[in-house]
């Protein structure tokens, strides 16, 4: 593959409390913008932060009437508004003004979106594109330079009029997932690596703007194949079964035909019937009971990526926001 | 002779100490029996299990539902002693949240639960008199006999009785029981030491009463590890309470506990009253671990470490639980303690 030129990353967004109860990213964001008054020395491109969903952070809730990460649709985006419209698809058409128009040219370049899982997952990007190949590189750096933490990239294959999630409203996006944690607390391992891992992005960044070469090469990713509930009473619908121990925080454990999924509540083994070996992932992610997920399946493979470098001709000079 | 003299003196010396110490032991504590004395005390006629005090503590939730099918199933043979199983805050449960307006569990002290009820009274104030006109009422004849309460934490707890501190030699009993029986997971007590009356939480209501705190385990999120401590601890609980009831000695002796000492809250930005700083990783999962003076507590956002600097060294626990954070609690720290246990037995009706 030839090298390919790409412009440069003038507008970056960094957004926390999409989900109001995933704490690293509410705490981050805060925490620079505390800081964004101190910050000396130019930057080749601005970094803007945002509270996704301020309603829900102050109530430490995921979402107060709809969830906000499933809001950015095009037929969402573009729905009309009444006194009746939840609060978050009012909030997401708020984002898209300022953050969007998705699909625009006047889009954000890059949107980051900071979440946190109460499965073991590591730090995971999770995007709509398995060819973003400016996502795919900074990917590919955080796996390089971040020592304390396995990093993943999750592709879910969906064209992005039908991505629903924040991220998908830049012209490059992805969102940062780290787990696990429980929803409505911060740890501070975790709080430092997605710190790391923002600089690292940012990093990244300044060297594409100044016209590094990036060379290219290969790197593994896990595109999402089905996602398997929990067994239910049929009436109730309660759920009967818990993940299985030897499932429980094996994210990213090869599940092979036959291997334990769930342990029910009166001892009995529920085995994985599918007939090939898949990835478990989003393993017992407490916000997905509701919406009928007990883990995520993914199948992996290695993408080729290009070499690529900015292309400066079209380099503007961005001022810190 | 003059050797027999000085011995006698000696003997007579320590006898009067020993006699003096015990009697200082009981007025201080006027029901605590003389070390190792046998202790006859009612027997445990019925028993309640609750779960989902709070909402999201989905352990207790799932175990008290497939309790409530074997009993369904099986009546009055399900478990050798009649249980009560109640879901104590179905609102909550229903939305999986802590608590809809207040914190039910923190609603039965004496004073709430004879104050009269009114129309803005909040949900979990109401329910607090239900539970209590069903299971108690709280300090009277008819109250339960013995009150489990199952919880879950966020924090790195294991298994964790938690006991009001007078008289409780029933919960203390069974306490040492689960810490021999269970292998695969740490067995604690704690202790508050607060009188019955103010005594807030569910278990107070019944005669005996402890709570079950199981961890760690996200709110929300149900664990296959900690649904089988948590079953396996209600099992031998039933089970000690059966073989009490069946009229044999239970030998005492020594159990080690933790006393309440005090909390401490996480440093807050002075205006916002925002979260400044998170647990230190080296505090975090360190439950029950002695925190000495010096000792890393949180790490701030902006990267300093803030350090344990009383003089004394103390047990931490509830670290980091999630619910916490709205109390203004990042940990609790305790006393340990070892406490000397009677003998008991069931008396015969």
């Amino acid at each position: 593959m030839s090298t390919v030129s790409l412009p440069a990353l003038s507008r970056v967004a960094v957004c926390g409390g999409t989900h109001g109860n995933e704490l690293t990213g509410v705490y981050l964001v805060r925490e620079r913008l505390k800081k964004k008054q101190q910050r000396e020395g130019q930057e080749s491109f601005s970094v803007t932060m945002v509270m996704g969903n301020p309603r829900a952070v102050q109530q430490c809730r995921r979402y107060t009437e709809a969830d906000l990460n499933r809001c950015f649709t095009r037929a969402t985006l573009n729905s009309p508004i009444s006194d009746k419209t939840p609060y978050e698809i009012v909030r997401s058409q708020e984002l898209n003004g300022l953050l969007g128009p998705k699909g625009s040219p006047k889009a954000m370049d890059l949107v980051c979106d900071l979440h946190n899982t109460t499965a073991n997952m590591g730090l995971c990007f999770i995007t709509f594109s398995d060819s973003d190949w400016i996502s795919l590189h900074i990917y590919r750096h955080l796996q390089r330079e971040l020592a304390t933490i396995p990093v993943r990239y999750i592709h879910f294959d969906l064209p992005k009029s039908e991505a629903y999630s924040l991220e998908s409203v830049g012209k490059h996006g992805f969102a940062m997932e780290i787990g696990p944690q429980p929803h409505g607390s911060v740890r501070s391992n975790v709080f430092v690596a997605m710190q790391e891992g923002i600089e690292l992005m940012l990093e990244w960044i300044r060297l594409f703007n100044s016209g590094t070469l990036f060379e290219g090469g290969s790197v593994e990713v896990f595109t999402l194949v089905k996602n398997i509930d929990y067994p239910r009473d049929p009436e109730t619908r309660s759920i009967t079964a818990a993940i299985h121990p030897e499932l429980q925080d094996r994210d990213f454990c090869l599940l092979h035909p036959g291997d334990p999924l769930f342990l029910s509540f009166s001892g009995e083994t529920l085995r994985y019937k599918g007939k090939e070996p898949l990835y478990p992932f989003f393993v017992n992610e407490c916000a997905y009971y509701e919406t009928g997920i007990a883990l995520s399946l993914a199948s992996r493979r290695r993408v080729t990526i290009p070499s690529i470098q900015c292309n400066r001709d079209r380099l503007t000079m961005g001022t810190d926001a | 002779m003059r050797d027999l003299f000085i011995d006698t003196q000696m003997a007579l010396m320590l006898a009067t100490l020993l006699f003096l110490r015990n009697r200082c032991l009981e007025k201080f504590n006027p029901q605590r029996p003389l070390q190792m004395e046998l202790l006859t005390l009612p027997a445990l006629h019925r028993m309640a299990i609750c779960g989902g005090t709070h909402g999201n503590e989905m352990t207790g939730v799932y175990l008290v539902q497939e309790m409530a099918r074997r009993q369904k199933e099986l009546g009055d043979k399900a478990w050798p002693v009649p249980i009560v199983l109640v879901l104590s805050n179905p609102r909550a449960m229903k939305e999986c949240r802590r608590y809809t307006e207040t914190d039910l569990n923190r609603c039965f002290t004496s004073s709430i639960l004879s104050t009269p009820i009114s129309g803005s009274s909040p949900y979990e104030v109401r329910r607090a008199h239900e539970l209590n006109a069903l299971l108690g009422p709280k300090d009277s004849k008819e109250a339960i006999d013995i009150l489990c309460d199952l919880h879950n934490t966020t924090s790195n707890m294991g298994v964790t009785l938690i006991s009001y501190a007078p008289n409780e030699w029933i919960s203390l009993h069974i306490y040492k029981y689960l810490k021999m029986k269970m292998t695969s997971v740490p067995v604690r007590l704690f202790m508050v030491n607060i009188p019955i009356n103010e005594a807030y939480s569910l278990e107070s209501v019944g005669k005996n009463g402890f709570s079950l705190e199981v961890g760690p385990q996200p709110h929300g999120v149900l664990r296959a590890d900690t649904y089988n401590y948590m079953k396996e601890a209600i099992e031998l609980a039933i089970e000690w309470v059966s073989l009490f009831n069946s009229g044999a000695v239970i030998e005492g002796g020594e159990v080690e506990t933790h006393m309440f000492h005090k909390s401490i809250d996480y440093p807050r930005d002075p205006e916002s009253n925002q979260m400044t700083a998170a647990i230190h990783p080296q505090l975090q999962d360190q439950d029950f671990c002695c925190l000495k003076p010096g000792d890393p507590m949180f790490l701030s956002f902006s990267g300093e470490t803030v350090c344990y600097k009383e003089e004394d060294s103390l047990y931490p626990f509830f670290i980091n639980e999630c619910a916490y954070y709205e109390k203004g609690i990042a940990f609790h720290l305790a006393r340990k303690t070892t406490l000397n246990i009677p003998s008991v037995k069931a008396q015969k009706d």
